[in-house]
């Protein structure tokens, strides 16, 4: 009994996940024709037709070129500033520490999203609005928070002697961080780098209010466009859909583990 | 050492979040010289504006559903997927893999999925005969904001699920044995066992899933922009429209410190609440 349930509701739930997934693969290489009348078949003839009109006729490279700048220099930067903070919060007992600690939480309790005005009257101000640096810039201080969160748990939970020793050594704190912290933490590290990855590719709000350009678009905000300009063809969002999905999806394919301690890590303490 | 972020963070986020409380006391449409009417636009916000108490509402209700039934069911297929067997291991990749889309994708294939003529879930109910009684799943006011917390649920269920099966794990398995050499049937064993030893997890899931219902703009932008007629409006889509669609800055910067007051609310509820809990269990 519960074993036939227990199969039973996974079976659904599988198929749940995957329909809607095999419908927009195949279905970016179908006529639209055959996404409302066989949408679960394979499509009669394989056409790549969407993805030529998508490089060619919408340019689609310039945007995903735009968020791959984008999250790489966000991920680098981010990572780099947090761990640094982190490493100098955890490791050095001071009242500054504390301090910097109780300030980085308060950008825990406030959601990014309602400092919307006053960044982008700032943005205008400093002719960041239209600029790939502003994104960038955008996009640490909004993740700083919680990678410091994550990063400084993860260094209280080193071993102190090895710190001690090396401080005995004569080693600098800024030596200690990066030939003992650093390498010591490189699954946490890479786990913050890919929920910051993700975050960072697939951010809508602030690329929406900052970039007015075409040619400095990210992906999430073309789909957006194209959900307009091509409203009447499915099959033209599903293939654009697979093009700013692809990166994630592959990644994701030989690195399921770090991706769910990446994008589960900020849930510990959030 | 902590310079660096520090600097970014104190002028990118929490100046801007200070600011705020500026903008809060002006009547600016982000063009001519802002005029300062001090609480007026706080105490309109909080006593005459219908449209930010139907957001408000939207956003309430978004929330309770979309915690209760996430929560649900990832603490239900986390129960079943506990071992580390190699088929579990395969299913939680699957139920995880929507976690990594982003929203406007979502977004896309759901509005083609709710597509009234074209749409599977139409097709699906027109194939076991249902289909006269299809709704307009992103058309009908009194169901499109169900409509959108389905696929919120969709989206993120996966992610809860691994977490709780971390939580789980946790649990020592000879609470399980006795149990189950005192004859304690599976529910028994759910209520008396995993409940109670999950509500340290619980209350993560929780916390998580509210605010992540509390971010829900790129998913709803993408998929009704907030209509029709506000029904699936939450308060950053409408913080969003009153500030760049509306050009009412100042009144836009009221309504986010009215979101955040909220948020911090809900977190110390659930904290306090779960917290008796655990000292109640």
């Amino acid at each position: 009994m519960y074993k036939a349930l227990r199969a039973s509701l996974l079976t659904v739930y599988a198929t749940i996940i995957l329909l809607p997934c095999m419908i927009v693969i195949t279905g970016a290489f179908k006529t639209d024709f055959e996404i409302y009348t066989k949408p679960l078949s394979l499509p009669a003839v394989w056409s790549f037709g969407n993805f030529r009109k998508l490089f060619v006729e919408s340019n689609i490279a310039t945007p995903f070129m735009n968020s791959v700048i984008v999250s790489a220099f966000s991920v680098f930067f981010t990572l780099l500033f947090a761990s640094l903070a982190a490493y100098s919060i955890s490791r050095l007992f001071t009242i500054t520490g504390r301090i910097l600690f109780l300030l980085f939480s308060l950008g825990l309790a406030i959601p990014g999203q309602v400092n919307i005005i006053p960044i982008f009257h700032l943005f205008v101000n400093l002719h960041l609005n239209n600029s790939l640096v502003g994104l960038v810039l955008v996009n640490i201080a909004l993740t700083l928070p919680i990678s410091i969160f994550i990063l400084s748990a993860f260094f209280r939970d080193l071993p102190k002697e090895m710190f001690e020793c090396a401080g005995m050594d004569g080693a600098g704190q800024f030596r200690i961080y990066r030939s003992i912290a650093l390498p010591l933490s490189k699954p946490a590290l890479g786990a913050t780098a890919i929920f910051l990855f993700v975050i960072c590719w697939n951010d809508l709000l602030y690329p929406l209010m900052l970039i007015t350009e075409t040619g400095k678009k990210t992906l999430p905000l073309v789909l957006i466009d194209y959900k307009g300009e091509y409203f009447a063809s499915y099959s033209m969002q599903f293939a654009a859909i697979l093009v700013a999905s692809l990166p994630m999806v592959v990644m994701y394919l030989f690195m399921q583990r770090t991706f769910q301690a990446g994008l589960t890590a900020g849930a510990v303490k959030g | 050492m902590a310079l660096p972020a520090f600097a970014v963070y104190a002028s990118l986020y929490l100046y801007p979040a200070l600011s705020n409380l500026l903008y809060a006391t002006q009547k600016w449409d982000g063009i001519t010289k802002p005029e300062f009417t001090g609480l007026r636009n706080i105490t309109y916000l909080l006593t005459q504006d219908d449209l930010f108490r139907k957001a408000l509402g939207n956003n309430l209700r978004f929330m309770l559903v979309v915690v209760i039934f996430q929560t649900a069911f990832a603490l239900l297929f986390a129960t079943f997927l506990l071992k580390n067997s190699k088929t579990n291991i395969f299913l939680r990749i699957v139920f995880f893999f929507p976690t990594i889309l982003s929203s406007v994708s979502v977004g896309i294939i759901w509005t083609f999925l709710y597509d009234p003529s074209y749409g599977s879930i139409t097709a699906f109910l027109k194939a076991i005969g249902l289909g006269s009684h299809a709704p307009l799943w992103l058309g009908n006011e009194s169901i499109t904001l169900y409509s959108i917390a389905l696929t919120q649920v969709w989206f993120h269920t996966g992610q809860m699920i691994v977490i709780y099966v971390a939580g789980l794990q946790q649990i020592p398995k000879e609470l399980y044995e006795a149990a189950e050499v005192d004859g304690a049937s599976r529910w028994q064993q759910f209520k008396g066992i995993t409940w109670p030893m999950a509500l340290p997890t619980t209350a993560v899931v929780v916390a998580y899933t509210t605010i992540q219902t509390f971010r829900a703009f790129d998913l709803i932008f993408a998929m009704t922009g907030g209509g029709p007629s506000y029904a699936s409006e939450i308060l950053v889509t409408q913080i969003y429209n009153t500030a760049f669609i509306s050009q009412k800055f100042g009144y836009a910067s009221a309504q986010s410190i009215v979101l955040v007051v909220l948020v911090l609310f809900i977190t110390w509820l659930q904290r306090k609440t779960l917290r008796v809990n655990e000292g109640a269990k």
